[in-house]
């Protein structure tokens, strides 16, 4: 099994190349053809990588499954996966079975529905696995397109001005980004990411007119995957595109979005920025940090004032990623722990939370909270399903919500006990908008005529929550299932960060001497 | 066997909440129910067996991270010996007490199944408290912190249906999240300095933090200061002392039983339990210490006042709660743990059994809560009276002045008023006259609740008084059980909480450590690992100096900080020095008691008009304690209303306006071509974007690859 993680990553662009080629019609039949060829493939991909789980050994160092082929125009295709990367395979292929099961009952180009998400898979799980800078690139970016086109056609209302805002934010940090993989290249004459691990980018200040940048060359090359990636997050203030891609995305959408797409940056973050750039990023950090922090209140307090669902939970998503983001910048074992905890505990969570949104959405087609209201009457199992998750969301310690929050707020008090403090008044906001919304939806007396005759979770609808809930509880009880793969890798990476630290300083006095 | 105590309750909750469908509501909540009794009686077993020696039972890893290394595991001492009982005990007889209470309830349509999901609630509750109190690291305390607020949410909430229900529950957890938030960073302040947040580690660096200092926000602080204040604070919302008390008022909301078992005799005693736990880093933050005192008197005072003039019979029994805590907090404030966790003890016994007694009154008048409409219940509900009466012989103190005879709470509480005084500060003055004048308020506010319940003439709806009636032997028998607490609580275990410093010492297992008088090297080196928190390191040094030089005078040392379940400082001598109190200070709270019995007695059974006149009098003085001291109003205008509206403005204006006209703006204004896309948005084609995009992909990557000649 050499390029087993090749067979994960590919599968269901395979599937949806046979759909594309071999279904014929929108009948009933081939509907359920299409719905099920799509499960078929998400589920064989989760199964395989397991099989990359199972034989990956977290106290190797370096990349692990690595392929390596030539490919065209003398391009390489290199994959291979470290602590860092494997879990969000993981995720991923955890995650997107359950997404084409949330959305069995869609009616409206079902097989191109699938196609779209299968071809996301794949471009999402390329992102991870990617070793080489142009694949990374090609997955990164195109990743958008069927995001960009499935909330553009089976979205809501104002679907087309939320993916051109969509478009729009992430077009700018792309170009950068692309410009800055060039400048990357030229420095070190290679696209191959472990060996532009061990490259050291010049930190010697420039000057720029009469303006002198400290950190030279990786401030520079630093702030252009920042462009990228913090949009991608999104980190405040550039996250004002995701919840109204949030809010005209459909349900599945929504979920991908949230769980997955949203990691592509901290996962940005990871593997360049911290260790490619270490000096621009120490000389950063406080910049991100508070950028982090001012996230966290800012977008908790605006939470507070939502009155869509989605909106809200949007909004939520935006402070919980701000916990990865100075998790990430702090540098240290417990932020960066955290980080990627919080990244995959967020990628159940809200994932859940969106499909919880996503189950009375099908139900009365709106997701106005006033709307809803003492739906615990005729939904028992809907209202312990959405407590679960929203507790998870607020960070109850006991589900994984709480061990990213917590890893990544110790850190940040090691390295700034200002930003703990603003971060950690996060945990208070979060109590207040999340049971706020839950009592507004689900408690108090079941008054509203439109939904007298609302109905339970479907069978179908259990068989989603039962994983999410399972790992929300189960990550939360021992989180050890996590840490102790990514830690190893977590530790090298700092170890690194720290060494080049000192290098740069070391060189910088022998400069001024 | 302490594994066992502490899963049955969690067994419990799941088979009665997920499988009452199966088993039938009966058999799930029976199941739910022994399992409760069945840690209870081992809970005795463990506690009157215990030897006093810290155990550690470990059950698995948690969080771990770099040189964070937390587990499941369990730390067995007389702090943890004495709260499992007080927890399992109540909250088994709330279990049995509550097949009466929740019986019918006029909150649930007929057909609706809720009494399984209340007793999954409560054995929920009981597992996280047991969590909390077994916990052997700080983050399984805060799990199991965290995890009441849980239950106690849920249970606030019950009846789902009733809105001030729900507000209540939402603002007790979030309120409770404010303490938690200070308590999440003395968390962090301690593994930032101590590299460890293990009970065994953490508890033996207080005289190394008393040396550090520790940048904190603007300035370097004492280490120990700060991190016993931001602990405090944390204590604070959950024992809802004063400026986080608010919530507790509110969270009578929920169901009797939940009132008895949580808001009075376990979970709101957690901020107590968390300060003695601490109190090896506790007493070396002097100035902490005071502002613990500080509130805890004020709090006493504040919630006394209050209690006064409520209504509501709950409300009042909560107040009286929150007044109670702020006494354990001055015991813990001036030094003398012991007695902290003395009225802690006996006060979960009378508080418990004063709800319960509420409760059965509030149940045989059909869910009459208003104490106004009340009167002359004594010759209908017998045996609830006469458990209230000893509930409030218990709460007011009434005893043998000068002698050990008497109910639990006058001995605890004389102990408490008498450390204040025995601190000999003017911080423990303060909090001496506080408690005396708060002696006098619970005495008056406690008989003016049974004058006013079980005396006098029948009020209100005759209806109601007709067909009030006493409580089923299932409610009957709870209230039995802890009034035997009540009575006899405090004389059985004064001793041990409040005697002699070695009775102490024995109980909470410090041990004592000897040192051979002019021992030479051997004591020094003793010493110097005290110092460092060493403690077999000293008995070594000690021990293998006796052994070479000839026999000589042991010299009793000053135990190391974290050797047993409390610690006191080599300064402190509060506990002697409360002994040795002067006998008008011994009677103070004994008189008081008495003052406030006969005001009671006057305004509520002899002279009924003068209630009325005084209120008609002192108007604004009465408004003022009648409206809780307006806390409610000037935190909805300071915190809940501003937050709302600076978050509907952030996004409006922040979010709306500047961020997306901003980017609109730039992206409008400069770029023309953007404009032109923008102008296509509206025409919906869009695969012209993903058309546009691949085609953008795919020029630059060719450009690349052709300009730099990839290899």
């Amino acid at each position: 099994m050499d390029s087993l993680l090749s067979i994960v990553t590919f599968i269901p662009l395979l599937a949806a190349i046979i759909l594309a080629l071999f279904l014929r019609g929108d009948d009933a039949a081939s509907q359920r053809n299409a719905k099920w060829l799509a499960l078929i493939a998400t589920g064989a991909s989760f199964v395989l990588s397991l099989i990359v789980l199972a034989q990956y050994d977290p106290e190797v160092a370096g990349f692990q499954m690595v392929e390596r082929h030539d490919w065209l125009l003398g391009l390489n295709y290199k994959v291979g996966v470290d602590g860092i990367s494997v879990l969000f395979v993981l995720l991923t292929t955890f995650l997107m079975p359950l997404v084409i099961l949330s959305c069995w009952d869609v009616t409206f180009r079902v097989k191109e529905y699938m196609i779209a998400f299968l071809v996301l898979e794949t471009l999402m799980l390329g992102v991870f696995v990617a070793l080489d800078l142009v694949l990374f690139y090609l997955f990164f970016e195109a990743g958008l397109i069927p995001m960009f086109l499935i909330i553009g056609i089976w979205g809501g209302k104002e679907r087309i001005y939320a993916s051109f805002k969509f478009f729009l934010y992430t077009f700018l940090g792309s170009v950068l980004m692309l410009v800055a993989m060039i400048a990357m290249y030229i420095d070190a004459g290679t696209t191959d990411i472990p060996a532009l691990l061990g490259h050291s980018f010049s930190a010697a200040p420039v000057g720029i007119g009469a303006i002198t940048l400290p950190g030279g060359l990786q401030t520079l090359l630093w702030l252009a995957f920042f462009a990228s990636f913090a949009v991608k997050m999104p980190m405040w203030p550039v996250h004002t595109w995701l919840p109204d891609a949030h809010v005209q995305a459909p349900t599945a959408g929504s979920v991908v979005l949230a769980a997955i797409l949203l990691k592509l940056g901290g996962y940005g973050f990871i593997r360049f920025s911290l260790p490619m750039f270490p000096v621009a990023s120490d000389l950063l950090a406080p910049f991100v940090l508070w950028l982090s922090a001012i996230a966290i209140v800012y977008t908790s307090l605006v939470a507070l004032a939502q009155t869509d669902m989605k909106k809200l939970i949007a909004y939520s998503s935006v402070a919980h990623m701000g916990y990865v983001t100075a998790g990430i910048f702090v540098a240290n074992q417990q932020g960066l722990d955290g980080a990627i905890f919080q990244m995959i505990s967020h990628g159940f969570v809200s994932g859940a939370l969106f499909l919880c949104v996503g189950v009375i959405y099908d139900r009365m087609h709106t997701r106005d909270i006033d709307a809803y209201g003492g739906l615990a009457n005729r939904m028992p199992a809907y209202a312990a399903v959405f407590l679960l998750f929203t507790m998870a969301n607020v960070g109850l310690p006991g589900t994984s919500g709480f061990v990213g929050e917590f890893l990544t707020l110790m850190g940040m008090f090691q390295a700034n006990t200002w930003v703990a403090l603003v971060a950690t008044s996060g945990v208070i906001l979060s109590a207040g908008y999340a049971l706020w919304l839950y009592r507004r939806v689900v408690l108090g007396d079941l008054i509203k005529e439109s939904l007298r005759s609302i109905t339970d979770l479907t069978g179908r609808e259990k068989a989603i929550f039962a994983p999410l809930a399972v790992m929300t509880i189960l990550l939360g009880v021992y989180p050890a299932l996590v840490t102790d793969i990514i830690g190893p890798s977590v530790a090298r990476l700092l170890a690194g960060y720290d060494v080049a630290l000192l290098n740069a300083a070391a060189q910088s006095a022998l400069a001024l001497n | 066997m302490t594994t066992i105590i502490l899963f049955a309750p969690l067994l419990g909750a799941l088979i009665c909440g997920f499988g009452w469908r199966i088993l039938g509501e009966a058999a799930a909540q029976w199941t739910a129910t022994a399992l409760l009794f069945l840690a209870a009686a081992l809970s005795w077993v463990v506690f009157l067996t215990f030897d006093g020696q810290t155990q550690q039972i470990p059950i698995a890893a948690w969080i771990e991270s770099g040189s964070l290394v937390t587990d499941w595991a369990i730390r067995l001492d007389r702090l943890t010996a004495i709260m499992l009982i007080v927890v399992t005990t109540v909250s088994a007889l709330v279990h049995l007490y509550s097949f009466g209470y929740m019986a019918h309830d006029d909150n649930f349509r007929p057909g609706e199944s809720y009494r399984p999901r209340f007793f999954a609630y409560l054995s929920f509750f009981t597992f996280a408290m047991l969590m909390l109190v077994t916990a052997d690291n700080l983050l399984q305390l805060f799990f199991g912190w965290e995890g009441v607020g849980v239950a106690s949410y849920l249970l606030i909430g019950f009846y789902f249906r009733k809105p001030s229900a729900n507000a209540a529950a939402i603002k007790a957890f979030v309120v409770n999240r404010v303490g938690d938030f200070a308590f999440l960073l003395g968390i962090f302040a301690i593994y930032f300095m101590v590299d460890s947040i293990q009970f065994s580690t953490v508890l033996a660096s207080g005289p190394a933090l008393a040396q550090a200092e520790m940048t904190f926000l603007w300035r370097d602080w004492n280490a120990a200061e700060v991190i016993a204040v931001l602990l405090f604070i944390g204590a604070m919302g959950k024992s809802a002392q004063l400026f986080l008390h608010t919530w507790l008022p509110d969270a009578m909301e929920g169901p009797t039983p939940v009132s008895a078992l949580i808001h009075a005799a376990t979970m709101v005693t957690a901020g107590v339990f968390l300060v003695c736990r601490m109190s090896p880093i506790m007493e070396f933050a002097p100035n902490a210490l005071v502002f613990v005192t500080f509130i805890g008197a004020t709090t006493a005072f504040f919630a006394a006042t209050v209690g006064l003039v409520q209504t509501d019979i709950k409300r009042v029994i909560a107040y009286s709660t929150c007044s109670q805590l702020g006494y354990m907090f001055v015991a813990a404030g001036v030094g003398v743990y012991s007695a902290a966790m003395f009225h802690l003890f006996t006060h979960a016994f009378f508080k418990a059994m004063l709800f319960l007694g509420a409760g059965s009154v509030i149940h045989g008048m059909h869910h009459e809560q208003d104490m106004r409409n009340y009167g002359g219940l004594r010759h209908k509900m017998p045996w609830t009276f006469w458990a209230m009466m000893i509930g409030t012989l218990a709460i007011t103190g009434v005893g043998i002045p000068l002698t050990h005879i008497g109910f639990a709470g006058f001995l605890s509480k004389d102990a408490i008023i008498e450390s204040a005084w025995g601190a000999h500060s003017g911080i423990g003055l303060y909090a001496f006259w506080m408690l005396v004048i708060s002696a006098l308020f619970t005495s008056f506010y406690s008989w003016r609740l049974m004058f006013l319940t079980f005396f006098g003439k029948p009020r209100g709806d005759r209806h109601t008084h007709e067909h009030a009636h006493e409580s089923p032997p299932v409610m009957l028998v709870p209230l039995g059980v802890l009034a035997v607490g009540a009575v006899l609580a405090g004389m059985i275990w004064y001793n041990p909480f409040f005697g002699d410093h070695e009775d102490v010492e024995t109980f909470f297992g410090i041990p004592a450590v000897y040192a051979a008088e002019d021992g030479g090297e051997g004591v020094v080196a003793a010493i110097e690992d005290l110092a460092e928190g060493d403690v077999e390191g000293a008995g070594l040094a000690v021990t293998e100096d006796a052994i070479g030089d000839e026999p000589a005078q042991p010299v009793l040392l000053h135990p190391a900080p974290g050797a047993g379940a409390i610690y006191m400082g080599a300064e402190n001598h509060v506990l002697e020095e409360a002994h040795h109190a002067p006998v008008l200070v011994k009677v103070s709270a004994f008189i008081a008691m008495l003052i406030g019995f006969v005001a009671a007695w006057v305004a509520y059974v002899w002279r009924v008009a003068l209630p009325g006149q005084i209120v008609a009098q002192m108007g604004p003085a009465y408004r003022f304690l009648l409206n809780k001291w307006y806390f409610d109003e000037v935190y909805d205008a300071v915190f809940v209303r501003p937050a709302r509206r600076l978050g509907a403005f952030l996004w409006r204006r922040g979010d709306g306006d500047v961020i997306d006209g901003g980017i609109n703006g730039v992206a409008l204004g400069i770029i023309p071509s953007i404009t032109r896309l923008a102008g296509r948005a509206q025409s919906g084609y869009i695969f012209h974007y993903a058309f546009a995009m691949v085609l953008g992909i795919a020029i630059l990557v060719t450009w690349m690859t052709l300009a730099g000649g990839a290899r």
